[in-house]
């Protein structure tokens, strides 16, 4: 039985929804009720049927909308997808990793045949039927790593690791929170994480590069982060800024429920086989208060971590302007009970 | 000498006469001063493999101060634009073991160390001492168009119009800090301009 693809949007009339099924399996980001920093890295393994980790590469029913979504970014947009002239290697290696995974985790969906360089890569869902020689760019319509990541939910950035540390030189970055890849481009790994606060002074970073610079083929490891977006809106890039900013003095009491989107990354970090630099998928997922609030353990823990975010968080993910109305809005849903330990619903 | 703030944000140091023979100076208004310091240090004979690239400011000054130095060549340049064709050549064609001082605003040793690092040179190979106006050039994350010589917090961008805050977050590549929409939430919250960076 494979995914029912929703027709839905991303933008102007907002009908993106999560079915029942999806509710249930959204990565909630919160094990306690508060929420700091922490290098909170785990090995990237198979979780539970059903949840999100039932494969390593997640496709769900966003997946035809999102790429949708994404062409219309793209169309807007070029400097979106970016890679310096050494990633070409690595946007193979990319190609073969989502390819051999969808095609793993979906097989109703992707199918990949192989005759020594000669690849065969059928996408049912957007209609693909290409063969092209792995390896020869002229082959494809685009670059490999912008061919697969026009077919693969999430951003992407693909990360060159040499002097001891990991350097953005190539990407699709099209459902970012707030950073910008064309400026970002070439950074190493201090200085793209640069403005985030706090982290730093608490030696994030280091302690999180060694961790990455370490990690080896066949083990990836992931991490969830997270922050909010009024409307289902993939692209928060600070390109845009200017025109969905507003959005965020939209917020009222009446509208909390289906305006405010609880956003939730799922990165995932991997050792590529021929070029030895790292892929780090990030991948969206967006859940609106009315849906999320559905589960009462997540509306009572949201309800404490944002009421208790430190004000510097609150700033950095731009929450500072409708903060009160939603903290005022979840109160209703927290009678103060305790919370079961652990991310799922009851 | 700027704050140094966060970790992107270029920090500088003094220049230093390095081991060498060839050493090419780029440097802009007061960043002549930087240079006329370090020559105090200088071994004998050291500038007569050295060739000075110099901006002159609207002042016109500290010229005589640097041909007194007598470099093997001098160069004047009206601007960093005119200079970038022969500066493309020079590094281009630069011998291994050529030293590079990039000494003034923090525009010009931004524009000139993107210039070396497409030419190859390693950025943490050369010597940068910050001298004079604090002014930054900014790319507008919205439009892209990059505004020279920003000493005010926020500032407008030259090409789109908007209203920016200039970041302290910097690109190497594009030798540029971010300016992005101070008011994009609400166009009508216009905050007081201020003499940030003079």
């Amino acid at each position: 039985m494979g995914i029912t693809f929703r027709k839905e949007t991303f933008r102007d009339d907002f009908t993106f929804r999560n079915s029942p099924e999806h509710i249930r399996r959204f990565p909630f980001p919160f094990h306690e009720d508060a929420y700091m920093y922490a290098v909170n890295i785990e090995p990237h393994v198979v979780g539970p049927k059903g949840s999100v980790l039932e494969n390593l590469i997640d496709v769900d029913e966003h997946y035809v909308a999102e790429m949708q979504d994404r062409a219309l970014v793209l169309a807007e947009d070029p400097l979106r997808c970016q890679s310096l002239p050494h990633m070409t290697l690595a946007g193979w290696d990319l190609l073969e990793l989502l390819m051999e995974q969808q095609a793993l985790g979906y097989p109703e969906h992707f199918t990949l045949t192989r005759d020594g360089d000669r690849w065969r890569w059928i996408n049912r869902p957007l209609g693909i039927d290409d063969t092209f020689t792995f390896g020869d760019t002229s082959t494809l319509p685009y670059g490999p790593m912008e061919y697969i990541t026009r077919q693969s939910q999430g951003d992407f950035c693909i990360l060159d690791q040499r002097d001891g540390n990991l350097w953005m030189d190539a990407g699709m970055v099209t459902t970012q929170a707030d950073w910008s890849l064309d400026f970002d481009i070439g950074m190493n790994f201090f200085e793209w994480h640069a403005p985030v606060p706090l982290a730093h002074e608490k030696g994030i970073f280091t302690r999180a590069l060694k961790f990455l610079t370490n990690i080896q083929q066949g083990k990836p490891a992931r991490r969830l982060n997270w922050t909010m977006t009024i409307n289902p809106r993939l692209d928060t890039s600070p390109e845009n800024y200017h025109k969905w900013g507003p959005d965020r003095t939209t917020v009222t009491p009446e509208n909390v429920g289906d305006k405010v989107h609880l956003r939730v990354e799922l990165q995932s970090f991997w050792r590529l086989p021929r070029s030895n630099g790292i892929v780090f998928p990030i991948r969206c997922y967006l859940i609106k208060m009315d849906e999320l609030v559905t589960q009462p353990k997540w509306a009572r823990r949201l309800h404490r971590v944002i009421r208790d975010l430190p004000e510097e968080l609150a700033t950095y993910k731009g929450l500072t302007r409708y903060r009160p109305t939603l903290v005022e809005w979840l109160s209703k849903l927290d009678d103060g009970s305790p919370t079961s330990p652990g991310f799922g619903p009851d | 000498m700027a704050a140094k703030t966060i970790i992107s944000r270029p920090i500088y140091g003094t220049l230093s006469p390095q081991p060498g023979k060839h050493h090419l100076f780029i440097a802009d208004a007061e960043g002549a001063l930087a240079i006329v310091d370090m020559a105090k240090m200088a071994p004998p004979g050291f500038f007569g493999g050295a060739e000075i690239v110099f901006i002159p400011g609207l002042d016109g000054k500290h010229v005589a101060a640097l041909e007194a130095l007598k470099p093997a060549q001098f160069h004047l340049a009206p601007s960093f634009a005119s200079l970038l064709p022969r500066l493309k050549q020079t590094l281009g064609n630069a011998h291994m073991g050529l030293r590079l001082y990039l000494a003034g605003t923090e525009g010009l040793i931004g524009q000139a160390m993107q210039v070396a690092l497409e030419a190859g040179i390693d950025h943490t190979s050369m010597q940068t001492e910050h001298r004079g106006s604090l002014a930054r050039r900014m790319q507008c994350v919205h439009c892209k168009g990059i505004t020279e010589n920003v000493t005010t917090q926020p500032a407008t961008c030259s090409h789109c119009g908007l209203l920016l805050l200039v970041r302290d977050h910097y690109s190497r590549r594009l030798a540029a800090f971010q300016g992005v929409c101070i008011n994009a939430e609400d166009r009508s919250e216009i905050p007081p301009t201020e003499e940030a960076f003079p």
